[in-house]
């Protein structure tokens, strides 16, 4: 769990990061989102004191971060970057045994540490240990980036524009990958990002901020269907907000009884994935892998639904999202 | 292909010439007049040669030291104060010329090596601190971000990180500092350090062409080999990191 007290950066006194509060629950993930220049980076930061706080507090479980040296602090905090930092002259292994090489960790423990987390994000050790960084292609890499940082089994992971260099098709894959792990870790995670699609597809809670101010901090169905602000609004777009609404549930939750011509989908795709596919393939109903159907009937009354659904439960939670497994860990 | 046998081949006929100088004095005849001696035998050449060498060495382990020392110091947020200071002594080292550095040394240090040395050494600081200065401060940043954010001291960051990655720069000024100090140690036999100077120097007095010639033939040679060598370790070093060869 992470909390945030008050949180407060001032650069040549202007406040790049004003008066900020707002706590992560353990095992979830929140998604820090605004435009460049809105202290969402900066709030980042702080948490693992690459960025002094001017004032404000920061908890990280039951320690209160000011009271730890900024490196040992960091060694108890996952940290992964655009462009994924990996050092150039050191090889996959020994870039992911990084931080278990400074807290001391005995050779073999290092060594099946590595070895796990390259099974983990698919890499095949024998394959992949002993390349160069530069040897990887730059999915590979940014797995490896995030593998390096949950070498150490960080009780939270921070995250900035991790899939930022990536693109469309990998980023899609890595930013499922990682909510997997996520789940099957209990990694309370934090992300910055830019884009608000990334922030609905991850974010348990997400928090809008501007101007160095945190606007709107919760769920996302209830950051599109109850934007605080109009900046909050506009930085979902009107236009995108049906299909990030649908993004948010599973086809699973809706799969009706039946049989239906055309290509299957899966449950677990999102019914924004499965009203794409209904309308390019012109179909009224789509099968469902394993059983089933999901009908445009059910997708439409979803999404008239879904906002007053969102209304009504915003504020409980992510509900409509993927069930929750973290936690357990912590 | 071509270069690499090339090299060889002067690698060869310096050694052949170093420890065999008399067989090779057919070659040195035409430059006498007046059945002057062809080979400089005063001393040996292989001894100068080493002596040489062993001098350059000295003062560009010096130079280094020194000179990487501070650019580490001035690139660290404590020292950077000391930048200006740091520009202004070594490039005084490399513009007030060696001829002088002797002058003013051989009243304070005496004749020999000494004076060469503090030369040689003034005189090789700029090239290694500039480019140390400019390795440590182009560094990707996401790599030195990571290696704060993964929790390294500063100094493990120095040692671990910024170093090995500044390596191949680094070792591009040692090699220009090294090609510099060799020909500039000539100039040492003036005050009575025992370098390859001696050769030439016999030669300019006794107007005798071929000891000149053998004399910069043999430092030519070194320099050469010498630069060929370090760019070799420069290649290696920045394979090891993921670049591309420089050159």
């Amino acid at each position: 769990m992470i909390r945030i007290e008050n949180l407060t950066r001032i650069y040549d006194r202007t406040p790049v990061v004003n008066d900020v509060s707002l706590t992560v629950g353990a095992g979830q993930i929140a998604a820090l989102v605004g435009t460049s220049g809105s202290g969402k980076t900066t709030l980042l930061r702080m948490i693992n004191r690459l960025v002094e706080p001017t004032s404000g507090r920061i908890w990280i479980g039951e320690t209160d971060a000011a009271t730890i040296a900024p490196h040992l602090l960091r060694r108890r905090i996952g940290y992964a970057i655009q462009g994924h930092g990996l050092f150039p002259h050191r090889t996959v292994g020994q870039n992911i045994a990084t931080v278990p090489r400074l807290l001391g960790w005995s050779a073999p423990e290092i060594a099946a540490r590595v070895e796990e987390l390259l099974h983990l994000f698919q890499l095949d050790p024998a394959q992949f240990r002993d390349r160069m960084p530069h040897e990887l292609s730059g999915g590979q890499q940014q797995r490896v980036g995030v593998a390096r940082a949950l070498a150490a089994r960080p009780e939270v992971l921070l995250m900035d524009e991790p899939f930022g260099a990536l693109d469309p098709v990998i980023r899609a894959r890595a930013q499922g990958d990682l909510r997997e792990i996520q789940r099957r870790l209990g990694t309370t995670l934090v992300i910055v990002t830019h884009d608000m699609e990334e922030a609905v597809t991850l974010g348990d809670r997400i928090a809008v901020m501007d101007k160095g101010r945190l606007l709107q901090y919760g769920p996302p169905a209830e950051i599109l269907t109850r934007p605080a602000t109009d900046f909050v609004q506009a930085l979902i777009g009107t236009g995108e907000r049906p299909f990030r609404l649908l993004s948010l549930t599973r086809v699973a939750d809706i799969r009706e009884d039946g049989t239906c011509d055309g290509p299957a989908v899966s449950p677990e795709s999102s019914l924004r994935d499965a009203l794409a596919a209904c309308l390019w393939h012109g179909r009224d109903c789509l099968p469902v892998e394993g059983g089933g159907i999901v009908t445009l009937t059910a997708l439409r009354a979803r999404a008239e639904g879904a906002r007053a659904e969102a209304m009504a439960t915003a504020g409980e939670g992510a509900q409509s999202k993927a069930p929750q497994t973290g936690g357990a860990a912590q | 292909m071509i270069a690499r046998l090339m090299v060889l081949a002067m690698a060869v006929f310096l050694v052949a010439f170093l420890v065999t100088p008399e067989s090779f004095a057919g070659l040195f005849r035409p430059l006498t007049r007046n059945n002057a001696p062809a080979i400089y035998t005063q001393t040996g050449l292989l001894s100068l040669t080493l002596s040489h060498l062993w001098l350059v060495a000295l003062a560009v382990t010096a130079s280094t030291v020194t000179a990487v020392g501070l650019g580490v110091l001035v690139t660290r947020p404590a020292g950077r104060e000391f930048l200006p200071l740091a520009r202004t002594v070594t490039s005084v080292g490399q513009t007030f010329p060696p001829v002088a550095v002797l002058a003013l040394a051989v009243p304070a240090m005496g004749f020999g090596a000494g004076p060469t040395l503090v030369a040689l050494f003034l005189y090789g600081l700029l090239p290694i601190f500039e480019n140390t200065l400019t390795a440590l401060s182009t560094l990707p940043p996401s790599v030195v971000e990571a290696a704060r954010g993964m929790g390294l001291t500063r100094r493990q960051q120095l040692w671990q990180v910024e170093l090995p990655l500044a390596l191949p720069v680094i070792l591009a000024g040692v090699r220009l500092s090294t090609v510099i100090s060799l020909a500039t140690a000539t100039i040492g036999s003036t005050v009575a350090a025992r370098t390859l100077g001696e050769v030439i120097i016999a030669g300019l007095l006794s107007a005798n062409t071929a000891f000149v010639v053998q004399g910069g033939l043999i430092v030519g040679l070194i320099a050469i080999l010498i630069y060929e060598g370090f760019q070799l370790a420069e290649k290696a070093a920045a394979r090891r990191i993921g670049l591309a060869p420089q050159h």
